[in-house]
């Protein structure tokens, strides 16, 4: 396969992480779509594959990607590929020599890795496949410690467990760019959080959503249902400014019971600012505050960059599996006497989603976008449910399963229109969990 | 609460529909130093009520030498910038309260945040 280009129009390589599998192409897709680049790959793109080739970029945009994403793993510039050891040397030997020579000069240090996928190699084969190279031009010296420059042999070897071949499927060769961010995964975690909840996002969840919200520096995001501030975290963590409103009193102020196992009472440090200040972003806090949802704070041109927000999931009746559509939602459990809560909680699920594609109709900037979580009961699930509003369009719908039967759906919708008039419920929507699956959503 | 919040912010009392802006009546004030970001502020500047900020900034006593209308060519002005960025981000309104300018009502703030929770039939 030949891979003649000049500068304008490398081939790129992205090796993706093999989790929240659904989530990654639309994640990235938004970062492209920051940087105004299309999504372009080969025909024989396969979204599953944890190996994705990218056309038509430049190396600041691969880099701009890799600096925000946490679906994708490493990137590199594509030299050559195929699917046999003479495809991919063919593939190698076409590629320019121009394009390779200022990373293989005498006096620079390098350092060659293979990568396989579902499969793993005895040391010796790895270097006989590094051997194998050697027709390339590599003047350079090795250092295995810190090479200027780090190429990478990538293998697929299917996505099969059961079933790995002799042979891969797909070789691939390039010049490693840049890692992702999935480190932020493990210094994000909600582990070392010092303030959480029941319902805090997992952090590796809360990065993705504010990348597909394409937030980015400076922007001013809201999150109407904002709990404990994790999806703020994240957004701060990419330079946006952040605020938030949630109903529950405790949660806001940070006081009353504890989520830690070992912790009755919340401490004095406990709260969405607190949370910032961990991570060295207290300086993008703007406001938190105690607020209904239902019932909007904001003025009529009150306008937010993106909205990102993981709403309540609700609690069914019993009667849902008769087929019932009464949708009462009741008080939760641990609802908390002092929560300082007067209005009456019969606020139907269904509301909440009229209520939040209403709100960010009306209060997001043109091209700005609403993420947001929906519940689902999967064994009644079709596409007819994602609620959809005429100011908003729908970007990406990516499931999440939590169990046989329930799942949340991540959806994202870009507001391309504004609003007229005031818009009413244009929809309905089937509300889908008992208490007992809410409660497995929740940190244990 | 920033100002930057309070202009964003508007009465929901029921049956109000000059609500706007919610007046200050604060008892602990508080002014941090913060970062500044010229462009954050010259992106926030449009989306504010510059009348509303003004009014915010007078029940406050923080004022200054802000003027009184929006200068042209304020993107470039780093002076300006840096005054606008002190009242929407750096003074902050610690205890207090809102009160809704047509029914009175009052919603109160405690450190520093705003509950702006109505009870049922409000």
């Amino acid at each position: 396969m030949a891979l003649h280009c000049g500068r304008a129009c490398r081939q790129y390589l992205l090796h993706l992480a093999h989790d929240n599998v659904d989530f990654r192409l639309p994640e990235i897709k938004a970062l492209l779509s920051l940087r105004n680049r299309p999504f372009d790959t080969s025909e024989t793109f396969n979204e599953k594959s944890p190996f994705w080739q990218l056309n038509g970029l430049s190396e600041d945009d691969i880099r701009s990607v890799m600096s925000r994403t946490v679906c994708g793993k490493s990137a590199f510039e594509l030299w050559g590929h195929g699917t046999t050891t003479d495809e991919l040397r063919m593939s190698l030997l076409e590629y320019p020599a121009e394009n390779m020579a200022p990373y293989l000069q005498q006096n620079s240090t390098y350092k060659i890795n293979v990568y396989t996928f579902n499969k793993t190699l005895v040391f010796k084969d790895s270097i006989e496949k590094i051997d194998a190279l050697d027709f390339l031009p590599f003047k350079g010296t090795v250092n295995l410690k810190a090479p200027e420059h780090i190429f990478c042999l990538l293998e697929d070897y299917g996505s099969d467990p059961y079933e790995i071949p002799e042979e891969p499927f797909h070789m691939y060769f390039g010049r490693w760019i840049a890692d992702g961010q999935r480190e932020l995964i493990r210094s994000y975690s909600v582990k070392k959080r010092h303030f959480i909840g029941n319902t805090s996002m997992d952090a590796g969840l809360s990065f993705i959503m504010a990348n597909h919200a394409k937030v980015k520096a400076d922007d001013l995001v809201y999150d109407p249902f904002v709990g404990t501030g994790s999806l703020l975290v994240a957004c701060s963590r990419f330079g946006a400014y952040v605020c938030g409103t949630d109903i529950d009193y405790n949660t806001i102020h940070g006081v009353g019971k504890a989520s830690r196992k070992n912790q009755k009472w919340r401490g004095p440090d406990e709260n969405i600012r607190a949370n910032l200040r961990q991570y060295g972003t207290e300086s993008l806090y703007v406001d938190v505050m105690v607020s209904d949802a239902s019932k909007t704070v904001w003025r009529k041109t009150a306008q937010f960059d993106a909205i990102v927000t993981d709403p309540p999931y609700g609690i069914r009746e019993s009667t849902r599996r008769t087929g019932s559509h009464k949708d009462i939602i009741k008080p939760p459990e641990d609802f908390s006497g002092e929560s300082h809560i007067p209005v009456s909680m019969a606020y139907h699920l269904s509301d909440i989603f009229a209520d939040l594609l209403n709100f960010a109709a009306h209060h997001l900037v043109l091209g700005g976008r609403l993420i947001y979580w929906l519940p689902i009961y999967r064994p009644e699930y079709c596409e007819e449910m994602v609620p959809l509003h005429p100011c908003l369009t729908l970007i990406s719908n990516c499931e999440q399963t939590l169990s046989s039967h329930t799942s949340r759906r991540l959806i994202t919708m870009e507001k391309t229109k504004e609003p007229e008039v005031e818009y009413v419920r244009v929809f309905w929507v089937e509300t889908p969990w008992s208490k007992d699956e809410i409660d497995k959503c929740k940190l244990s | 609460m920033k100002l930057l919040t309070h202009n964003m912010l508007t009465s929901h009392v029921k049956g109000v529909t000059k609500g706007y802006p919610l007046i200050i009546k604060a008892t602990e004030v508080k002014v941090n130093e913060l970062e500044f970001n010229a462009q954050f502020v010259s992106r926030m500047i449009p989306k504010l009520e510059w009348s509303a900020l003004i009014q915010a900034a007078e029940w406050l006593g923080q004022s200054q030498d802000l003027p009184s209308a929006l200068i042209p060519d304020y993107e470039n002005d780093e002076e300006f910038l840096r005054k606008v960025h002190r009242i929407l981000l750096e003074v902050e309104v610690i205890e207090g309260c809102l009160q809704c300018p047509e029914s009175g009502r009052e919603f109160p703030i405690s450190k520093g945040v705003p509950n702006m929770l109505l009870n049922e039939g409000e």
